[in-house]
């Protein structure tokens, strides 16, 4: 058949932000699927609750201190979080290249309190299934504190070259400081869970 | 004696099967009215005979009365799709109701553990003179009800006698319950149900419903000590017993073998069949399992036997005195 | 929010004449001849028919595992084949089937169709799709090389703990499955979410969300499923390695454990697999019936709100694997309620099926058969399901050859033989070859006589006593006449396959060569060439109407504007897809390979030692940087 052209798209600008980006409904769909995991591990450890004798199984609740530090350190991260976000989008390349740097000491830091928040788990993953339910919980969160770091690195990297002058690179940033939000919050539950759920429950 | 056992469901010799097939017929009789009348929608509207005007038509071509009537075709068929499974959900549930005030009141105990590849059941009673463990073959009173008490030993096992009931799971760290009531007396054929490695296939099990007087000479017999051996070669028989690898797996009551992790053989030959309904007891069956357990059953935790020809025979004269 | 008003760069569509558009479009789109293409290339047409033949290999492979089953079951303690070997096939054909054909296929079909459909030139996330391939093909060649060096998983393709734990099957075998599952759910999951952005936002102007074929509604619900199903296979399976691996005890009884939690965690995930595999057959239905009877399908909005109920409601179902574990009853009647709902939007799809069918004009071709033939073969299927929905009923049936026979309905009559309709209804479009008719009907016949001849009378043998997953049974038992049966019927099955094999190899290079649109399909694949050119439409076309090719008559209205000397595509609003943006699409790279390769030794290793992690991640970081780092091509600067 011929063709007849109605619609004119040569005008149309090349990158946006938000849900105007591809990219930003890949984040979203990756944070449903990590989301949804994040909530069966937190079923699975309240099925393992429910069905033990008492809890924590064996062992005395982990202690408070490295876990809280780094959820202070993750809640305070927001604020640089959402300002780098806000820069972005104003395309405001200095700021955004300072904020990245903030962000990955930001992140630097929390992990650094991970590796004490571990061992003040009072409990082996081998020793039942409650050291294992809360390594497996502790860990899926780790990994996703490492790979949203390692992200954050690569693109302070290139926000410092050439490629760093381009609207697709500062959507990307605003991307993954919404990845960041979601790092944040999943923290905020299962910091809740590991710590304060075995306080607070009795079988 | 080798009774044709029964393992069907659609052969029901127990209260529970009864009450599931008719459940089934309800459902297969529906079942198949539906299938019948959409296969008749279908080949209706296939065959339909579309009038010339009609076949020249575009794709698009309007079609209002056409699309009112399957408008409203379609909108009774999805009502009566709800009306059918309402019902159908409805009778499931009163069935599984009169199923669970059919566990009310149990006359006998026993338990059940599911091992790797056989049964070992327990039959409790106040009296502790009176309690045993036996292996493989479940004996019950006609029209009594029986609960049994389901637990596994090392994986998931599932307790299944179609003609008698519904199946339950054994699981380790868990008890789960079955309650039979034979109606009728007969020996009954059940399998495992989960499979549960090598030899799933071979993890038979047999139930005989007998009289109430049967079952209490029975149970009295079960309860006794193995009989002492009576010829010059079943001593023989024990003696080997006692002095090969036997005694670390196997119970005998009475004598000093107690091996807790394979079948009990006090009352041994009692039983119509060995290794877990593979075999029937018969002397060659007898030896064929005892010399090579794994052409019988390769995987099976029973290891081959190194006992010579004189020794296998006196076990074997041994083993058939124990009834 | 800023948006980047762009200067009007590069070379642009409007005004070239077609000539000159093809050939530009050809030089900027196309993956070139040789290795670097094959491996490196991006294009969702190339990967998509990669995908499909793949799945068909393991389909063979998996059905080679059946036929060698049904020899061994034809008779009465036959010895042909012991119980090790035997518990490896059963394993193998399962996991094949489920995790290695049925759900790639699909995935694969939306991944070739659905931007044609929705009318752009690449799938969202070009280098993940191709990532995707790779990482789905490892996991397969381990899976299938484990077996076939005599270390493949014996323990059922739902590999039930504790018989699958570190206690009960040493060694690696159960290891592999698990690690199968991890490659194979990652390249579901990637897939799932390029759908879900090709269809949110990459449609051709115009093409409303009520204007969508619904085929793409069903794989974008399918879409939706795997992202919230697959997490708990994940789930589940890494817990199992690590079981085994490094001494957790999630399942272990002994230490607070549970096996019933391996079975809650598996069927949340494996209710729903299910459904991924049937709700895009049920679109493959949906696309077939209106080009073969020429009439829109019937009830557009009914359908789409019972495929969005069906993938809402498959989460509610899973307990009905698990009704003889002793759940408490009340818990049991919840999933019977909810297990027999899921029949009503299926049943609204049945129906608005037959009407469309009723109120068109039926050309009984190959495709269209094969519809009739689903029809009837899966609302049997559909019954027995509600069957076992029963508590009751399911306690006598569970575990038994009558679910063998009901998940076998299901399955092949409700997605398989819609599979092959498809096949039989757009290979002119993937190859510009018609498959022959009168091979067609062959396979017809013999594929619905045989599977029905072969899986009805196992319905009998389940009541009559039979488990499943048996590698012999009894004399006695009066099994052996309809197993013997069975496995002749199943070789009339087997034969349909090798009838559908030798008719797409034979046309291949001797069907009958197809235009753009040989059955006169209303949907936009129907607008192009046959196969499609690399850039799939010469201008992105202009959406008014359901049908576009049934209503544009004269000509089709295009959008022009996009570059002709980069990769553009358009990318709109989620709703009415009003264009919004010039989205760059990647360039062929190397990259995913790259990546498939250092995230597979990884997977791999972990199975040896929980250390591969700590190895593993630095090529895998390496293989990402190279992925994302920008080219320096014009339209990574925009």
């Amino acid at each position: 058949m011929k063709a007849r052209s109605v619609v004119d798209v040569s005008t149309l600008p090349t990158a946006g932000f938000g849900p105007k980006s591809p990219m930003w409904w890949g984040t979203l769909g990756f944070m449903a699927l990590e989301g949804g995991g994040f909530v069966l591990a937190v079923g699975t450890y309240l099925y393992l609750a429910m069905i033990a004798p008492d809890w924590p199984l064996g062992a005395v609740e982990p202690d408070l201190l490295p876990g809280t530090i780094v959820t202070v350190l993750l809640v305070i991260s927001v604020v640089p979080n959402h300002l780098v976000s806000r820069w972005a989008r104003k395309q405001r390349l200095g700021r955004v290249r300072i904020g990245l740097v903030v962000m990955a000491l930001l992140g630097i830091l929390p992990l650094i309190a991970r590796g004490f928040e571990f061992p003040a788990l009072n409990v082996r993953w081998d020793a039942n299934a409650y050291g294992s339910v809360v390594w497996v919980v502790l860990g899926l969160h780790t990994a996703h504190l490492v790979t949203d770091l390692g992200d954050t690195l690569v693109l302070a990297a290139l926000m410092f070259t050439r490629h760093g002058r381009s609207a697709k690179r500062f959507s990307d940033v605003t991307d993954n400081a919404f990845y960041w939000d979601f790092v944040v919050a999943s923290w905020v539950v299962l910091y809740l869970l590991i710590y304060w759920f075995p306080r607070l429950y009795n079988p | 004696m080798l009774v044709e056992p029964v393992q069907s469901a659609l052969d029901p010799a127990g209260s529970g099967a009864e009450a599931i097939l008719t459940l089934f017929w309800i459902f297969l009789g529906v079942s198949a009215v539906v299938w019948v009348l959409v296969v008749i929608a279908l080949a209706l509207a296939a065959a339909r005979r579309r009038s010339r005007a009609e076949r020249g038509a575009g794709p698009l071509a309007p079609a209002p009365r056409g699309e009112a009537r399957a408008r409203g075709v379609v909108g009774s068929a999805v009502a009566a799709t709800g009306a059918v499974l309402i019902t159908l959900t409805a009778f499931s549930y009163f069935t599984g109701k009169s199923l669970a005030d059919a566990k009310a009141d149990p006359t006998l105990t026993i338990e059940v553990t599911g091992h790797q590849w056989w049964w070992e059941l327990r039959y409790d009673d106040p009296r502790p003179d009176m309690r045993f463990t036996t292996a493989n073959e479940i004996h019950v009173p006609v029209g009594e009800r029986v609960r049994l008490i389901l637990t596994s030993n090392d994986v998931i096992h599932s307790f299944w006698v179609p003609s008698l009931a519904g199946k339950q799971d054994l699981i380790p760290g868990h008890d789960n319950e079955i309650v039979i009531e034979v109606a009728r007396e007969g020996t009954y054929r059940g399998s495992c149900a989960e499979f549960c490695g090598l030899q799933h296939a071979h993890m038979g099990l047999t139930v005989i419903a007998e009289p109430r007087a049967a079952f209490d000479r029975w149970r009295a017999a079960q309860a006794a000590p193995a009989a002492p051996p009576q010829t010059e070669e079943a001593a023989r028989g024990l003696a080997a017993f006692q002095q090969n690898a036997c005694v670390l797996c196997h119970a005998i009551r009475g004598t000093g073998a107690g091996g807790m992790v394979a079948p009990d053989l006090t009352h041994v030959a009692s039983r119509s069949t060995l290794a877990a309904g593979t075999l029937p007891f018969t002397r060659g069956a007898l030896g064929a399992w005892i010399a090579d357990p794994q052409a019988v059953k390769p995987g099976a935790n029973m290891p081959r036997s190194e006992l010579d020809p004189d020794e296998l025979n006196a076990i074997i004269a041994y083993l058939e005195g124990l009834t | 929010m800023t948006d980047i008003a762009a200067p009007v760069k590069g070379q642009r569509d409007s005004g070239l004449d077609d000539a000159t558009l093809h050939a530009a479009l050809t030089r900027t789109w196309e993956t070139p001849r040789g290795l670097y293409g094959f491996f490196a290339t991006v294009d969702h047409k190339i990967i998509g028919r990669r995908f499909i033949v793949t799945a068909f290999v393991f389909l063979f492979l998996a059905g080679l595992a059946a036929m060698a089953m049904r020899y061994q079951l034809s008779r009465p303690e036959n010895t042909a084949i012991g119980p090790d070997l035997y518990d490896q096939l059963f394993t193998m054909h399962g996991s094949t089937m489920m995790f290695l054909f049925a759900v790639p296929v699909m995935e694969a079909f939306a991944v070739y169709l659905v931007p044609l459909m929705v009318g752009t030139r690449n799938i969202a996330f070009p280098r993940l799709n191709a990532f995707s391939y790779w990482i789905y093909l490892s996991g397969g060649l381990m899976l299938w090389i484990a077996f076939l060096l005599n270390i493949g998983p014996d323990v059922g393709w739902f590999s039930y703990v504790p018989l699958a734990g570190p206690e009960f099957s040493p060694g690696k075998r159960a290891d592999f499955w698990a690690q199968m599952i991890t490659f194979t759910e990652v390249s579901a999951l990637a897939i799932a979410v390029e759908i879900i952005v090709t269809v949110f936002k990459q449609r051709a102007p115009g093409m409303a969300l009520d204007r969508i074929p619904i085929f793409v509604w069903a794989v974008l619900i399918t879409s939706f499923v795997v992202l919230f199903a697959m997490p708990a296979v994940m789930l589940s399976s890494t817990t199992l390695i690590l079981d085994r691996l490094v001494g957790t005890h999630f399942y272990n009884a002994a230490e607070g454990g549970d096996p019933v939690l391996w079975q809650h965690l598996f069927w949340f995930f494996g209710h729903p697999e299910v459904y991924i595999i049937f709700i895009p057959a049920t679109g493959f239905i949906s696309a077939i019936i209106p080009t073969f009877v020429r009439r829109p399908i019937f009830g557009y909005i009914a359908l789409v709100l019972s495929l969005i109920s069906i993938g809402i409601l498959s989460f509610g179902l899973w307990v009905h694997h698990m009704f003889a574990t002793g759940l408490p009853q009340l818990g049991q009647s919840f999933f019977t309620a909810s297990s027999m709902l899921i029949a009503i939007p299926s049943g609204i799809q049945i129906f608005c099926w037959i009407a469309t069918i009723w109120l068109g004009r039926p050309m009984w071709k190959t495709p269209l058969l094969f519809v009739a033939g689903f029809i009837v073969t899966f609302v049997i299927g559909g019954l027995t399901g509600v069957m076992v929905a029963s508590v009751p009923i399911d306690l006598q049936v569970h575990d038994t050859y009558f679910v063998v026979a009901h998940f076998h309905y299901v399955l092949v009559g409700g997605a398989v033989f819609p599979l092959i309709g498809a096949v039989y209804y757009w290979f002119p479009k993937f190859t510009g070859r018609m498959l022959s008719e009168r091979l067609g009907k062959w396979n017809f016949w013999l594929a619905v006589i045989g599977f029905n001849a072969a899986f009805f009378p196992m319905h009998f043998l389940g009541l009559m006593g039979m488990p499943r997953r048996v590698y012999t049974y009894p004399l006695g038992a009066g099994w052996g006449e309809l197993n013997l049966f069975v496995g002749l019927a199943a070789a009339m099955l087997f034969a349909s396959f090798a009838v559908f094999l030798w008719n797409v190899v034979a046309s291949l290079k001797r069907g009958e060569v197809a235009g753009p649109n040989p059955w006169g399909g209303g949907t936009l694949e129907w607008a192009t060439a046959s196969p499609p050119p690399f850039y799939n439409f010469m201008r992105i076309p202009v959406v008014t109407h359901r049908e576009p090719l049934w209503a544009e008559t004269e000509s089709l209205p295009v959008a022009t504007g996009l570059r002709v000397d980069a990769r553009e595509l358009i990318c709109g609003t989620v709703t009415d897809a009003t264009p919004e943006l010039r989205e760059s699409s990647p360039e062929n790279s190397i990259w995913p390979l790259l990546s498939a390769i250092a995230v597979g030794a990884t997977f791999i290793g972990s199975i040896f030692t929980p250390w591969a992690v700590v190895w593993g991640a630095p090529p895998i970081a390496i293989g990402l940087i190279g992925w994302f780092w920008p080219k320096g091509t014009p339209e990574d600067e925009e």
